[in-house]
């Protein structure tokens, strides 16, 4: 039998290529497709049921320029109060999530989150010292609540930076500098508090993180800040998977980790400032998303950088979902569902991941 | 081919390395001819690592370091790492990587910053993969290896590089006699079917006498003695340099075995 139509293999020729890690197509549509959901789900549900088939015409009039079954109250309820708090929840889980998994690259450990080196700690002072200075100050997109609290998440990151270099080289001090500008920030933040007692509950509110939307501003404040992170972080996974070799021996195959870095925990760490500016701290996203992914899928940040971002809009989305709707018409502080649905769902998939790795 | 022609693969010219102010290594003098495995020896803290790292860029150093006649300093990042393959004696294993993501990393001299491996890159790995036993391997995570396997996808590593001068710290760290043997055979192997230059330093004298071309003996920062095994393993040179009691017998083919004794 001679009917094989294999020339005879040179060294490197029938055999099988070996398979690099790469993000696979079927990982991206199942996590396009539960974000799909989770959006389809979080415009319908609310405290006036508008109907999914008078949404859907609605959505199908806008975009063939037909006539609308909604009414112009109805209206304005989809586009100016649901959908923008939709697209804000995508937008800050993305960031999150995003910049928990760049962090946790960096910082070649699986407990960082992005508010590591400071940004949680210098937005609360700030958005705190604005809050007891003007009480019922402006708490819209561009309002000064908001300005601050970016200018604060900056500025601790950009504190801890510069005390870290001041102290040595490593990622380790980084992260201790991380802890020790953190505690001091919040310390004095306690104290501001404390101070003005009657502006506790707006600070607390804020503390506690939330997706009210005043329209479509949020969106466009976070969008810029969150198209340039996932660019950076898309481009970046290999390379963060190289910095898991270790300064030298990365270095000794012409990586310049320093830069790489610089680089990647600048972009995060603006994606971050803009996600807490609108939302407050919301806790949990930047951990649990990376570690789901991971476990389900692969440990190359050139998978899980894109898959926190998609799956961290995702999960944000649900968890504001629940949020708003649990206690309707009264909300629940949407860090407190992260946490609560999030820690059980998590140490599930944990126990589940080690099971099968025995 | 880069560098002028007939130059030695590597040459140190009155080198100092370590670290700015206080150098591990003083004033070294080392030539590499071309093709050459040359195995540095020295007792621990000798400097040993200190002069590899020295010969990668890895570390602060003054004097001259020559790669093919080209000055390492003039050269980039990646040219530097198209040119020399270095393997560290405890290298880093990420968690959760494929032997094949491992070893593809070698590729990244090759690659741009931001650019994704080609088919001709992963023909390369499956070249290494092969060469080192490790096909069947290629998708296993690297930390569930043995360690033998551990070192041979370092190597797999250094291999995918495809730089003419590879050096490798303590490549046998941790491998019994009958590993250790089966990865030298394995480097002796390559650099003879490729021409690559083998600069490795190496803690078992008898072994290092078998597999090297030329022996180069370090102690506290200095070259103190150069040349072929049965030159530079003398019992009374031991006995200065390692605080050692030797004695050197010869197997039938006059290679040097380093015994010590009681």
């Amino acid at each position: 039998m001679t009917t094989s139509t294999q020339t005879p293999a040179g060294p490197t020729g029938a055999r099988p290529l070996p398979r690099a890690t790469r993000l696979a197509a079927r990982h991206v549509a199942l996590t396009v497709l539960l974000l799909a959901a989770a959006v389809a789900l979080s415009v319908l549900l609310g405290a006036i049921d508008l109907g999914w088939r008078r949404v859907l015409a609605e959505v199908v009039a806008q975009l063939t320029g037909g006539t609308s079954p909604l009414s112009e109250r109805e209206a304005a309820i989809l586009w100016q109060l649901r959908v923008p708090r939709v697209v804000l929840a995508a937008l800050v889980g993305a960031a999150l999530a995003g910049s928990g998994a760049a962090y946790q690259g960096v910082f070649r450990n699986p407990l960082a989150d992005p508010y590591l080196l400071g940004a949680a700690a210098g937005a609360g002072l700030a958005a705190t010292l604005v809050m007891v200075a003007a009480p019922g100050a402006g708490h819209g997109a561009l309002g000064p609540v908001p300005l601050a609290a970016f200018v604060g998440a900056v500025g601790g990151v950009a504190l801890s930076w510069a005390l870290g270099r001041s102290a040595g080289n490593g990622t380790a001090t980084l992260v201790l500098a991380g802890v020790a500008v953190s505690a001091f920030l919040t310390a004095v933040q306690t104290f501001v508090q404390q101070l003005r007692s009657e502006t506790l509950r707006e600070v607390y509110t804020w503390m506690l993180g939330g997706l009210g939307t005043t329209g479509w501003d949020e969106v466009l404040v976070v969008l810029p800040y969150l198209a340039v992170a996932a660019v950076v972080l898309c481009l970046s996974g290999r390379l963060l998977d190289l910095l898991g070799l270790g300064d030298e021996e990365a270095g000794a195959l012409g990586v310049r980790p320093a830069v790489v870095r610089v680089v990647v925990l600048a972009a995060a760490s603006l994606a971050t400032a803009a996600a807490v500016a609108v939302s407050g701290l919301i806790g949990f996203v930047g951990i649990v998303v990376p570690h789901l992914v991971r476990l389900t899928t692969a440990a190359s940040y050139r998978v899980v950088l894109p898959l926190s971002l998609l799956g961290g809009a995702g999960f944000l989305v649900l968890a504001d979902t629940v949020a708003r709707t649990v206690l309707a018409p009264a909300e629940l502080p949407v860090g407190v569902v992260t946490a609560f649905a999030g820690a059980p769902f998590f140490a599930l998939v944990l126990r589940r991941a080690r099971g099968r790795a025995r | 081919m880069t560098g002028s022609e007939g130059a030695p693969a590597l040459q140190l010219r009155g080198v100092s390395a370590g670290y700015r102010g206080r150098w591990v290594v003083r004033d070294v003098d080392v030539t590499v001819p071309c093709g050459a495995w040359v195995a540095v020896i020295g007792p621990n803290g000798a400097g040993k690592s200190t002069l590899l790292k020295a010969a990668a860029g890895l570390v602060d150093h003054t004097g001259e370091v020559l790669l093919a006649g080209r000055p390492l300093g003039a050269m980039g990042r990646a040219a530097r790492a198209r040119a020399v393959g270095y393997a560290p004696q405890t290298p880093e294993l990420p968690e959760g990587i494929t032997v094949t993501d491992y070893v593809l990393f070698g590729r990244t001299p090759h690659l741009g910053p931001l650019a994704r491996e080609s088919r001709a890159d992963l023909e390369i790995v499956a070249d290494a993969l092969a060469r080192l036993d490790l096909a069947d391997l290629a998708h296993r995570p690297l930390r569930t290896l043995s360690g033998g396997e551990r070192q041979r996808a370092v190597l797999a590593r250094a291999l995918a590089q495809r730089a003419d001068l590879l050096l490798l710290d303590e490549p046998t760290t941790g491998l019994d006699i009958g590993h250790a043997q089966a990865l030298l055979d394995l480097v002796d192997e390559l650099r003879r079917a490729d021409g690559t230059t083998v600069v490795s330093t190496l803690h078992d004298l008898t072994l290092a006498a078998q597999y090297a071309d030329e022996l180069v003996l370090v102690d506290r920062g200095a070259v103190v003695a150069a040349g072929p095994p049965v030159e530079v393993l003398t019992a009374d040179l031991l006995a200065a340099r390692y605080s050692a009691r030797v004695t050197i017998l010869t197997t039938p083919d006059g290679t040097p075995v380093v015994a010590p004794v009681r």
